[in-house]
C-alpha cells in the first residue's frame, strides 16, 4: 500500500497545491486538512438557510459510482453535489454494465464521455479511486467514498468537524478507537487526520485480533480492555464490526464482544466525564453499543451524519475548483 | 486626493444620504449587511450611527463568486450570518468599494436564497466606475477616477483609512 499512498499524494494535489482529487488523508498537511473544516463550517451556514443551495458547481455533472453498497455516504454525497447545484447521476455499478461483462475502464470512460466532471467511487478492493485518478480518467476529479481496507477519508473528515465542534480543536485531545480496527478503512483516515491535526493521543482499543499487525507504525498506541483504554479520554469512535469483510474466526461471539468492548453506561464512566460518542454507522445496537449511549446526551452520532453533508460540499467544490484551475493551465501549456 | 480619502467626512455623507432616502421612501425599520470584509466594518459604524436596534448581517459571497471555475474556491471562505429573516424587509446593502458590480450582483444572489426581501438599497463608501454589469449604487460616499497602475482599498477596522497606491510600488497611506 506504501506505492500507492506515495502516488495519491503527488495526484491528488494540483500545481498550485489545490486539491484536484480526495482520495486519502495520507500525505495532506494540517493546512489543507484545516481549509477543508473551514470551508464546511460555511457549508453548514448554507444547509440552515431557506434555500439550501450555493451556485458553485452549476452546470457540473457529478456520477456516484457506488461498487459497494451504502446508503448514508451515498445520499449525503447525492445531497452535498445537489446543494453544490451540480447535476448528479447514481450508478450502482454492481447491478449494471459490469454484470454484462464491460471492464471497469470501459465503463469509466464511456462516464467521462457523457461529460462527468466528478466521479465519487466506493469500491471493495483498496486503491480503485487511485487507479481510476491515474490511470483512467484523469481529467475528472476523483473522490474517495470507501476503498476496500484502505480509506475513506470524508468519513474521517466529517468526524474531525464534529471533534472540532464540540471540543473547540485538537490540541491536548485524547481520542479512544474502539472495535474493528484492522478491517476500517474509517479508522485508517481517523489515525492520519488526527495525527496531522495535533491530536495529543489516539488510542486504539481492540482485541489483538481485529489490530492490524502494523499498529505501530500508524502513530497510536493500544490498549486491550475498555478500563484502561477509556482513562483520560475525550472523544470515543465506536467502529462497526465489519463481519461481511471478516473470514475465519477472529471474535469468539458477538455477546462475548460486547460484554468486553461495547459501549456501555457503565464503560462509559471511565472517560473523562465530558467525553463524546461518535460511531461511523451503521450502529450494531447490542453489538458494539447499547441503545442508551448511542442515544444518550453524550452521543453526536447524529451530528456526524448532519456534518457529512457538509464535509462532502467543502471537499466537491474544493476538488472541482483545482481540478478546472489545473485544466485551466494545461491549456495554456499547450497555446 | 488626501481630502478625497477621509473616510469620517464620507462615512457623513454616507449617513446622510441614507437618512434622506429612507425618508423619501418611507421606509421605518431597514436592516444592514455588509459585505466582507470592508463593508462588514462600514455595517458596523452605520449601524451605531443610523441607530438601528436589530444587529447587523454579514455576507460572505465567495460561493456565489463567478469566477469559481477559473480560480477554484476562495480558500478564506467564511460562514455569512444574517441574524433576521430578509423576507418582506428593506434592505441596506454596504460595501467599501465599487467598480465591475460583480460582487453586488453575487451578494443580491445570495440574499435572495434568506427570502425575498422587500426591497435593496445599496451603499458603497467609494465608486471607481468601470461598471461591467447594470448595477448602480443609491449612496455613495465618493466617486474616484483611477489611473490603470492605481488599486484603493480599504484598512480596518480601526481606525478605518482608504489605501491608494500605485500597483508593484510602495503603498501610500491616505488619511
Amino acid at each position: 500500500m506504501t506505492t500507492t499512498d506515495a502516488s495519491a499524494r503527488a495526484l491528488q494535489l494540483n500545481e498550485q497545491g489545490q486539491l484536484r482529487h480526495f482520495l486519502t488523508i495520507d500525505g495532506l498537511d494540517r493546512e489543507l486538512l484545516t481549509r477543508i473544516l473551514d470551508t464546511a463550517d460555511s457549508f453548514i451556514e448554507v444547509g440552515e438557510r431557506r434555500i439550501k443551495k450555493v451556485p458553485l458547481l452549476r452546470g457540473c455533472t457529478v456520477v456516484n459510482l457506488f461498487f459497494e453498497s451504502s446508503t448514508r455516504t451515498r445520499s449525503t454525497f447525492e445531497l452535498a453535489a445537489k446543494r453544490l447545484s451540480a447535476d448528479v447521476l447514481n450508478l450502482d455499478i454492481s447491478t449494471s454494465a459490469t454484470s454484462k461483462g464491460e471492464s471497469l475502464s470501459d465503463t469509466l470512460l464511456n462516464l467521462e464521455a457523457m461529460a462527468s466532471d466528478m466521479f465519487v467511487v466506493r469500491h471493495s478492493r483498496s486503491g480503485a479511486p487511485h487507479f481510476i485518478a491515474q490511470s483512467v480518467t484523469p481529467g475528472v476529479a476523483i473522490i474517495n467514498a470507501g476503498d476496500g481496507r484502505h480509506a475513506h477519508p470524508t468519513q474521517a473528515m466529517l468526524d474531525m468537524l464534529t471533534i472540532r465542534q464540540h471540543k473547540g480543536g485538537f490540541e491536548g485531545l485524547k481520542v479512544a478507537i474502539v472495535g474493528d480496527i484492522l478491517h476500517s478503512r474509517v479508522a485508517r483516515s481517523q489515525i492520519q487526520a488526527l495525527n496531522v491535526l495535533g491530536a495529543e493521543e489516539v488510542r486504539l482499543i481492540a482485541p489483538s485480533t481485529l489490530l492490524p499487525t502494523d499498529v505501530e507504525s500508524l502513530g497510536c498506541s493500544v490498549a486491550y480492555d475498555m478500563r484502561s483504554g477509556l482513562k483520560d479520554i475525550d472523544v470515543i469512535i465506536m467502529l462497526r464490526l465489519q463481519r461481511e469483510r471478516m473470514e475465519g474466526a477472529l471474535l469468539p461471539s458477538e455477546r462475548e464482544f460486547y460484554k468486553v468492548y461495547g459501549l456501555n453506561t457503565e464503560k462509559l464512566a471511565y472517560a473523562k466525564p465530558d467525553a463524546i460518542v461518535m460511531h461511523p454507522g451503521p450502529i450494531n445496537r447490542g453489538v458494539e453499543i447499547e441503545s442508551a449511549v448511542a442515544d444518550g446526551p453524550r452521543s453526536v452520532i447524529l451530528n456526524q451524519v448532519t456534518n457529512g453533508i457538509a464535509i462532502r460540499m467543502a471537499v466537491m467544490s474544493m476538488a472541482m475548483g483545482g481540478q478546472r484551475a489545473q485544466r485551466g493551465q494545461d491549456a495554456e501549456g499547450q497555446a | 486626493m488626501t481630502a478625497l480619502l477621509n473616510v469620517d467626512a464620507l462615512l457623513d455623507d454616507l449617513e446622510q444620504g441614507l437618512r434622506r432616502l429612507l425618508k423619501e421612501r418611507g421606509i421605518e425599520r431597514p436592516v444592514l449587511i455588509g459585505i466582507r470584509t470592508g463593508g462588514v466594518w462600514l455595517a458596523d459604524i452605520l449601524h451605531k450611527r443610523l441607530g438601528l436596534d436589530e444587529p447587523f448581517g454579514e455576507l460572505d459571497i465567495s460561493f456565489y463568486r463567478d469566477d469559481f471555475s477559473r480560480i477554484g474556491l476562495n480558500p478564506k471562505v467564511r460562514p455569512s450570518h444574517l441574524p433576521f429573516e430578509t423576507e418582506d424587509r428593506h434592505i441596506i446593502l454596504v460595501d467599501d468599494v465599487i467598480m465591475s458590480g460583480r460582487t453586488i450582483r453575487a451578494a443580491m444572489n445570495e440574499i435572495f436564497d434568506y427570502g425575498r426581501p422587500a426591497g435593496i438599497i445599496l451603499a458603497t463608501l467609494i465608486d471607481l466606475g468601470a461598471r461591467e454589469l447594470p448595477i448602480q449604487p443609491d449612496v455613495v460616499g465618493q466617486t474616484l477616477t483611477l489611473k490603470a497602475n492605481e488599486r484603493v482599498k480599504l484598512k480596518g477596522p480601526d481606525p478605518l483609512s482608504v489605501e491608494l497606491r500605485q500597483a508593484d510600488a510602495t503603498p501610500a497611506k491616505g488619511a
